[in-house]
C-alpha cells in the first residue's frame, strides 16, 4: 500500500507496570484466529504450486493415477517445440500496449488533479472500463471490431474508409485490436492509482513552484514525477506481469485463433482440452519463474522505499 | 496556462470519453433495434423505438441471466462474508499478538502475493476436484475465499491504526479474545470492510475464469459464463447479446455511480496490494 512503511507490530509497552497475568489459553489464540486463513493459503496457494512442480515432472493426463516420472522431459519440449514458447511474442503486443496505457494514464492523472472543468464527469468516465465485466468487455469489442461494425462506421464518417479491415480476422492485425482493447479496459486502473499518489503531494510544493515561475512541464518533471515514482513503477511490474498472462479479453473475443493465441490459452488447452497435464505443469511453472525473475529484477532497478509491497 | 494548452487539455479529455463511450453507445442502440432492423441499420441509426425492450427481456430469459445473477448472487454474499471475517481475524492475529512463528505466517502471507493464480490453474484444478467440489458453487466460493491475500493487507494496514488501548481496556474488563475480536476490533474495522467488500465484490462479479472452469453445468451459469454462452445461440442476434451486455454492466454502473468516492479510495488503497 501506498503509506508508509511500519516496522511489525512494535511491541507494547507495559505502562500500567503491573505484569499482567495471561490467561493460560491465550498463548493458542491466534493460532485459532489463524487456522483457517491458513488452511486455505496452503490448500490453494502452496499446495498447488508444489503438486504443479511435482506434475511437470511426470507425463500425467489429469486422469487416474498420476503418470509415469519423465524427469525434465516436459521442460526440454518446451525449449525444443519453438510454437510453445513462440506464442510470448504476443506478449510484446501487450507489454507495447502496456506502456502507452501507463504514459495516458500519467497524462490524465496529472491534468485531472489540477484545476479543469468537469473533473469528476472525466474522473468517472475514465475509471469506469476498468469495473466492466471481462466478458461484457469482449463482446462489447467484437461488436465493435465486426466488419461494418463500430468502428468502420466510424472511420467511414471520418472519410478514412479505406482503412477498414479485419480487425479480429487477420493475423497481422489482430493484436493490435486485442492490446487496443486491454488498454481501454485497463487504462483506468492505473489513472486512478496515479491520480491518488499525485494527490498525496503536498500543495504548498506547487505554489512554490508557481513563485519561482516554473512551467507546467518543470513542475510536472520535478514535482509529481518524483513523488508518484514508487507507483508509477509498481504499475510496471504488474503492466508486465498482466501481459504474460494475458487471458481473458483473447480467450472471449477470439479464442486464440488467427496468431492471437497467449501463453496462457495454450497451457489451459494443453491441460484441458488435450489432457495434457504434465506439458501444461511444465509451462506454468516457466511462466511464473518468468514472472518472479520479472518481478525480482524490477524491484532491483527500482528500489522504492516508499512504497510498501506487502 | 496558454489558452492553446487549455484548448488542447480539453481536446484530449473529451477525446478519451469519445473513445471510452462510443463502443458502449454503440452497443446501447443496438440493444434497442428489432432483429431486422438491426440488420438493415448501421451501428449509429438511432432504433425506431426507443422504448424497444424485446431484447432485454429474451436476454433474461432465453439467455438465462437472470439464473446468471442469482447464481452470481449466492456466491457473492457467502464469499464476501467469507473474506471479512477470514481476513479480519488473520489480520487480527497477526497485528495483535506475539506468537511462535509470526514471522514464517507473515512471509507465507507475502510470498503468496507474488504467485499469479493463473499459473497454478492446472494444479488447483487437481485439489478443487478431490475435494469433490467440480460443478458446485463452492468451488468458486472456496477458491474466492482461498485466494484473496489481498483484504488481509487491507485490514491489517488499517488495524495498525487502531489505537490497542481500546482492545487492552475491554481485556482488563475480562473480555476474551473472540469477544475483543467481535465486539471491538470488527466493528472499528467497518471503514477497512468497505475497501474489502467493494474491491471483492466487484473482482468476484466480474470473475469469468473461475466459474467457466470450475462450473461448467448451465445450472450455475453466473453472470459472466452465462453471457459468454451467448455467443452460440444467440451468435448472430447481436441485439440480443446487446441487451445482454448492457445489462450485466448496469448494476456495476449503479454501484459506481453511488459508491463512487469510496470505490476511488478503495481502488488507490487496495489495489497496490
Amino acid at each position: 500500500m501506498a503509506t508508509s512503511t511500519h516496522p511489525v507490530a512494535p511491541p507494547v509497552a507495559q505502562h500500567t507496570g503491573t505484569a499482567r497475568r495471561r490467561p493460560r489459553g491465550r498463548a493458542l489464540t491466534p493460532y485459532l484466529f489463524l487456522i483457517l486463513p491458513l488452511l486455505l493459503l496452503l490448500t490453494f496457494t502452496y499446495f498447488p504450486v508444489v503438486n504443479m512442480i511435482f506434475y511437470s515432472l511426470t507425463s500425467w493426463r489429469g486422469l487416474g493415477p498420476v503418470g509415469e516420472f519423465v524427469g525434465a522431459d516436459n521442460y526440454v519440449e518446451i525449449a525444443t517445440r519453438p510454437e510453445l514458447f513462440g506464442v510470448f511474442t504476443v506478449s510484446v503486443y501487450y507489454i507495447a500496449a502496456s506502456v502507452v496505457q501507463i504514459l495516458l494514464a500519467l497524462y490524465f492523472a496529472t491534468i485531472l488533479s489540477f484545476d479543469t472543468r468537469f473533473r469528476n464527469l472525466f474522473k468517472g468516465i475514465l475509471f469506469f472500463p476498468y469495473l466492466i465485466n471481462g466478458v461484457a468487455i469482449g463482446m462489447v469489442f467484437l461488436f465493435f471490431f465486426q466488419p461494418g461494425g463500430t468502428l468502420d462506421s466510424v472511420l467511414s464518417a471520418a472519410g478514412l474508409g479505406s482503412l477498414s479491415q479485419q480487425w479480429l480476422g487477420d493475423p497481422d492485425v489482430v493484436n493490435y485490436s486485442l492490446a487496443g482493447t486491454s488498454i481501454w479496459r485497463y487504462l483506468g486502473l492505473n489513472f486512478v492509482l496515479f491520480l491518488g499518489a499525485i494527490q498525496s503531494i503536498p500543495p504548498h510544493l506547487y505554489e512554490a513552484a508557481d513563485i519561482d515561475g516554473a512551467t507546467k512541464w518543470e513542475q510536472f518533471r520535478h514535482i509529481v514525477l518524483p513523488g508518484i515514482r514508487p507507483i508509477v513503477g509498481l504499475s510496471f511490474i504488474l503492466a508486465i506481469s498482466g501481459s504474460l498472462s494475458v487471458f481473458e479479453i483473447p480467450y472471449i473475443m477470439t479464442g486464440g485463433a488467427n496468431g492471437s493465441e497467449t501463453f496462457v490459452i495454450q497451457t489451459v488447452d494443453m491441460a484441458f482440452k488435450y489432457h495434457k497435464v504434465g506439458l501444461a505443469s511444465a509451462m506454468a511453472v516457466v511462466l511464473l519463474l518468468i514472472i518472479l525473475l520479472v518481478t525480482w529484477v524490477q524491484r532491483r532497478i527500482v528500489p522504492d522505499e516508499k512504497v510498501d509491497l506487502t | 496556462m496558454s489558452r492553446t494548452a487549455t484548448a488542447l487539455k480539453y481536446l484530449s479529455l473529451i477525446a478519451a470519453s469519445v473513445v471510452v463511450l462510443l463502443p458502449l453507445l454503440a452497443l446501447v442502440l443496438g440493444s434497442l433495434k428489432t432483429g431486422p432492423e438491426y440488420l438493415e441499420s448501421g451501428p449509429f441509426d438511432p432504433p425506431e423505438n426507443w422504448l424497444h425492450l424485446g431484447n432485454y427481456a429474451t436476454a433474461f430469459t432465453d439467455g438465462g441471466m437472470l439464473r446468471g445473477f442469482l447464481n452470481t448472487t449466492i456466491i457473492l454474499v457467502i464469499s464476501l462474508t467469507g473474506t471479512v471475517l477470514i481476513g479480519s481475524m488473520a489480520a487480527y492475529a497477526i497485528d495483535r499478538f506475539d506468537f511462535r512463528g509470526k514471522k514464517l505466517v507473515v512471509a507465507l502471507f507475502l510470498v503468496a502475493t507474488l504467485v499469479p493464480a493463473v499459473t497454478t490453474q492446472v494444479a488447483t484444478f487437481q485439489v478443487v476436484n478431490n475435494l469433490g467440489l467440480f460443478n458446485t458453487r463452492w468451488s468458486a466460493i472456496a477458491l474466492f475465499l482461498g485466494t484473496d491475500i489481498i483484504s488481509i493487507y487491507i485490514f491489517q494496514q488499517f488495524l495498525r491504526g487502531v489505537p490497542r488501548e481500546l482492545d487492552e481496556a475491554a481485556a482488563i474488563e475480562g473480555a476474551g479474545p473472540v469477544r475483543i475480536y467481535w465486539r471491538i476490533i470488527l466493528p472499528l474495522l467497518k471503514p477497512a470492510i468497505a475497501t474489502v467488500v467493494i474491491i471483492k465484490g466487484i473482482a468476484v462479479y466480474n470473475e469469468f475464469y473461475i466459474p467457466f472452469l470450475y462450473m461448467p453445468s448451465r445450472e450455475l451459469g453466473v453472470i459472466s459464463t452465462s453471457l459468454f454462452r451467448f455467443k452460440g445461440p444467440f451468435g448472430a442476434h447481436w441485439e440480443v447479446i446487446s441487451a445482454g451486455v448492457i445489462l450485466v454492466i448496469i448494476p456495476t454502473l449503479v454501484i459506481f455511480l453511488l459508491l463512487q468516492r469510496f470505490i476511488y479510495n478503495g481502488f488507490a488503497s487496495g489495489s497496490v496490494k
